[in-house]
């Protein structure tokens, strides 16, 4: 069991490419750090920097106490697990497991007796003479786990372990992978892009943008005080509806589009900042889950009058996307394919009860809270607080 | 969906099978006739009008082969030839395929481009030069002179099918290896080759009955009635105004079991081993 700490690293490959700027982070003993941004943000560099896969162009990493630049992977006490699980075709499944054993010339009564160990965890035990082809995805993916905890290495990292494998086993190995760490108690780092896999695996969870990170923290404070509009609008499923927005009348009335909210003090409490920003645009996000439909008792100057594009049935819920004639903030690398498509039929979304009933084309009137606004600043990004 | 409601036998008489069929037949028709001929007594070899079976059959070819033309010592020569070459191009291709495939190193593609045109160099442009040379270093009439060359020869086909081959294993398979704590040695050995066998099958299969069928090489460097192999042998049966074909035809068929049983047993990985590059690589 170790810390693992990442000071000021870069990463700059041969051609020039600079891959990962400035990278400073601390892994605590038995945490779980997700590492999460889209394709291309250097999420895997930064873990195969760590594995020792990559050189570190420049900047300090500490496994334990030890400074390990420049020890060979094997020597670092690590164990990976790759994304297409890199099972050895030729060997059993026991054989598998026992691979970094038996290099480490460990007698092979207790080789049996360690992957037998590690199998009843994971539950493969009655697969131990079977080759990798004849297992399923799922089976697969868990060896590949065996062959990492087999070793009681003190770091585990985990390079999109799931995303092999479809939606719903996706899901239960999630919280699998999960418990199995948790009891085994070993630091783990886990890249992935999938923010849902993030938010619900992580004690904290980096996100990365062009190799830079923009922020680390627990679940919630990133759902919550996103620090500039790209973490606001990555983090949170559908994403964040971002408008151009402006203070009127210092800072009391909030114009979006055609339509003006009015502030409480209570935003303003919660933003001070926001008062530099009087009489000035500002970018406005609202999270799907912050919109309610309500009747049209409600004044104008809490809800948002919208045009209804498109409902999704969800079963526990309906995704209403709708037309606004505020002008929306794009950010075209943060939302993967899957979440493209989703916020596609309209210029914002809504996550609303299902007891409501709307259909394309209606007009609806949304309830906006106000509390839970975010504000970002429209040239830098950066979030206001 | 009208070829499903075909019923019984009619189902299997289409276009498609009719076709199939009458290549087969083409192609094997003249193995039959080398198969046939080498059973038939000397003298119904060339008989008119032809036998289509063998009547009386008859070992005679075989006799004179092995007892006249000591086909015997053609045939051990040619293994001998054969197996060391193949071993050793194996041996080194498989090394230079991984090296050039996987590893990190400057003028990779020029190399690659180099080994491709040495593949299909034509022989004799160099059997002179060879012929001298090694006359030079007094090899003529020996194994060597004719393995070191077949080496040369058969290396760069089999370093592109193998190469190909490790192009299409994972890079993860090395990287889990080396952090589990193997050597590269070891990687290669326990993890990569085994993993590469149906592509180092193929080049072998390659290797092997490229050697097994040489003619031009063995007839230059290699003359001599104790080292010549398999095909210069046969060519040379007989006399200048006698060609004994029962026993050409016989020697014959014994030169093509052992290809036969090669390519029989690995069928199945050749096959692999040919598609694989294309698909993966």
């Amino acid at each position: 069991m170790a810390t693992v700490g990442l000071n000021g690293i870069n990463k700059v490959y041969p051609n020039g490419y600079h891959a990962v700027h400035d990278l400073t982070l601390n892994i605590q003993e038995g945490e779980f750090m997700v590492l999460v941004g889209p394709s291309g943000c250097g999420k895997t560099t930064v873990l195969r920097m760590v594995a020792g896969l990559e050189d570190i162009s420049d900047g300090e990493l500490r496994i334990g106490e030890r400074v390990v630049n420049d020890v060979e992977p094997k020597d670092r006490d690590i164990a990976m697990v790759f994304q297409n699980y890199a099972l050895y075709p030729h060997m059993t499944v026991a054989e598998n497991i026992g691979f970094a054993l038996k290099l480490r010339k460990m007698p092979k009564a207790e080789i049996r007796k360690k992957v037998e160990e590690a199998a009843e965890i994971l539950g493969l035990t009655e697969w131990l003479d079977r080759k990798p082809k004849q297992l399923s995805g799922g089976q697969r993916q868990r060896v590949a786990m065996g062959r990492a905890i087999v070793r009681e290495p003190s770091v585990f990292l985990m390079d999109e372990p799931l995303s092999n494998l479809d939606a719903k086993l996706r899901v239960k190995m999630r919280a699998e992978v999960r418990r199995i760490q948790q009891r085994l108690g070993v630091a783990t780092i886990y890249v992935t892009h999938d923010q849902i896999e993030a938010m619900t695996m992580g004690d904290r969870v980096a996100v990365l943008k062009d190799g830079r990170l923009q922020q680390c923290d627990t679940p919630q404070n990133l759902y919550d005080f996103p620090v500039n509009q790209f973490v606001g609008a990555f983090i949170g499923s559908p994403a964040m509806n971002l408008y151009k927005g402006q203070l009127m009348e210092g800072g009391r009335n909030l114009k979006i589009g055609s339509q003006t909210l009015e502030l409480s003090d209570n935003v303003h409490i919660a933003h001070p900042s926001l008062a530099s920003y009087a009489n000035k645009e500002v970018t406005v996000g609202i999270r799907p889950e912050g919109l309610k439909a309500v009747s049209s008792d409600v004044p104008r100057s809490r809800a948002l009058d919208v045009q209804v594009s498109l409902v999704e049935a969800l079963g526990s819920e309906l995704m209403v996307h709708f037309g606004l004639d505020a002008t929306v903030v794009r950010l075209e690398d943060v939302q993967d394919d899957e979440e493209e498509i989703l916020t596609q039929g309209g210029e914002g979304v809504a996550r609303i009860e299902p007891s409501v009933s709307v259909k394309t084309g209606d007009r609806l009137r949304l309830e906006v809270d106000l509390e839970h606004l975010h504000f970002f600043d429209p040239t830098t990004g950066v979030g206001i607080y | 969906m009208r070829y499903q409601r075909r019923v019984g036998w009619r189902k299997w008489v289409n276009g498609l099978n009719v076709a199939v069929v009458v290549i087969v037949l083409f192609v094997l028709l003249p193995i039959y006739w080398l198969i046939a001929s080498s059973f038939k007594t000397p003298v119904n070899v060339g008989a008119q009008p032809p036998q289509y079976f063998p009547n009386p059959i008859s070992f005679a070819n075989y006799h004179s082969a092995f007892v006249h033309y000591g086909f015997g010592r053609y045939f051990l020569n040619s293994v001998i030839v054969t197996v060391v070459s193949t071993m050793l191009v194996l041996a080194i291709g498989s090394l230079a395929g991984y090296a050039l495939g996987r590893l990190p190193m400057r003028g990779k593609s020029p190399l690659l481009v180099t080994l491709l045109i040495i593949s299909v160099f034509p022989e004799i442009a160099v059997v002179s030069p060879l012929y001298l040379l090694m006359h030079q270093i007094g090899w003529l009439g020996s194994y060597q002179a004719l393995i070191v060359p077949y080496i040369a020869f058969n290396l760069p086909f089999a370093i592109w099918i193998m190469r190909n081959y490790f192009l299409g294993i994972p890079k993860e398979m090395e990287e889990t290896s080396r952090i589990d704590g193997a050597s590269p040695v070891r990687t290669f050995w326990s993890v990569i080759l085994p993993q590469a066998l149906p592509g180092i099958f193929t080049a072998g299969v390659f290797t092997f009955t490229a050697c097994w069928t040489e003619f031009l090489m063995a007839l230059t460097l290699d003359n001599s009635n104790s080292y010549r192999t398999i095909p210069v042998g046969i060519a040379l049966f007989g006399s200048p105004n006698v060609v004994p074909y029962g026993t050409i035809f016989a020697a014959s068929v014994v030169a093509v079991v052992p290809i036969g049983v090669l390519v029989f047993v690995f069928r199945r990985f050749v096959v692999s081993g040919l598609t694989s590059g294309a698909v993966k690589g």
